[in-house]
């Protein structure tokens, strides 16, 4: 009988997938204004963030951001953090950074 | 390089004997190619083992059927019956494969390997009894989707190979394994499809390959157990789906 851990595996391996194209799409969006300096400039950026559709999908790429990164270093964790109780402090540091960096990019976002 | 006749192969050899040893330590023998009778480099070891009895390795047909004689060879896995000797440099390194208990010498214990096997259940199952004195029939089309996973030898060079099996050898199965796997799920003739799929949801059965491809790389059978592993995520997510509708 094989450890299954529930369903897991398939939601990570989409989830890894799906975030990755999110982040793909978004950065190559993005990618193009810094390279152009009348766009690469505070008051184009701040005029592009008055857009909502501009803030919804910068919500959505941070927060695959931080799904795939939990993702990737839950596997790196279980992988050579061999020890139970330092894997579950690395793991509850993870969560902690990465949701003060989601609740950072909400509240920019709603500013 | 001098000519195959005339050349002294160095081989550097992982001796280890439980009991005698704390750890493992390379000892290096000297070998005339010219004496060697056979062109592999099992030819070389045996050889070598008719002056030093004490070397432990396995083999058994010499032709890269059974799989008996993998081992790591100048870093990197393979059978030394079908690793040519002009094809080696002048110092070969030899240790056990990497990643499972040494029993001596070369000589690995193959039990986590096997147990892994077990788990995907490596035979044919079916829920209806075969025709009276016929056999399951299938399509040319359906047996070709066999090519390139039912040549498996069990030489564990793949799986020993893997990273991911390193880190977790009780709970990833590994590319030899999966490779099983994948021959039985897609077999046409078999009726557990869904069942086996099941078995493999979990975060680290199949997920846990990291699409290294040292199997692929070490393989001697030339097979792709990195496809293999791809094609079962492919089918576990389709599956998902038509749960889901």
């Amino acid at each position: 009988m094989v450890n299954r851990l529930s369903r897991r595996g398939v939601q990570d391996w989409l989830a890894q997938r799906v975030t990755a194209i999110i982040i793909f799409a978004y950065t190559f969006l993005m990618m193009p204004r810094l390279f152009c300096p009348h766009l690469n400039t505070h008051i184009a950026w701040q005029a592009l963030f008055a857009h909502t559709w501009v803030k919804v999908a910068t919500l959505l790429t941070v927060a695959s951001i931080l799904w795939h990164a939990w993702i990737g270093l839950w596997t790196v964790f279980t992988d050579y953090v061999k020890s139970a109780g330092l894997r579950c402090l690395l793991q509850i540091l993870v969560i902690l950074v990465l949701a003060a960096i989601g609740l950072w990019a909400l509240l920019l976002m709603v500013q | 390089m001098a000519t195959q006749d005339n050349r002294t192969m160095t081989l550097s050899i992982s001796r280890y004997c439980p009991g005698e040893d704390k750890k493992p330590k390379l000892k290096d023998y000297d070998v005339n190619l010219a004496d060697v009778k056979g062109q592999m480099l099992l030819d070389a070891l045996l050889h070598a083992k008719e002056k030093n009895p004490d070397i432990g390795f396995r083999f058994s047909c010499s032709e890269g059927v059974c799989g008996s004689d993998g081992m790591n060879i100048n870093g990197v896995n393979g059978l030394a019956c079908v690793t040519r000797l002009d094809e080696l440099p002048d110092k070969v390194v030899l240790r056990p494969l990497p990643g499972l208990p040494i029993i001596r010498d070369l000589i690995v214990d193959m039990t986590q390997f096997y147990d892994q096997l077990h788990k995907v259940n490596p035979y044919l199952k079916c829920k209806k009894m075969a025709p009276a004195n016929k056999e399951r029939k299938q399509t040319p089309e359906e047996r070709n989707e066999l090519d390139g996973l039912y040549e498996c030898i069990l030489c564990a060079c793949c799986t020993t190979a893997c990273p991911s099996f390193w880190w977790n050898p009780d709970k990833f199965l590994g590319p030899a394994a999966l490779l099983a796997a994948c021959r039985f799920v897609k077999d046409s003739r078999d009726d557990a499809k869904a069942e086996r799929l099941d078995e493999l949801r979990g975060a680290f059965a199949a997920f846990r390959c990291r699409v290294i491809m040292n199997c692929v790389r070490v393989c001697p059978k030339g097979l792709n157990p990195t496809k293999a592993i791809a094609e079962l995520h492919k089918e576990m997510v389709m599956t998902d789906e038509e749960e889901a509708s």
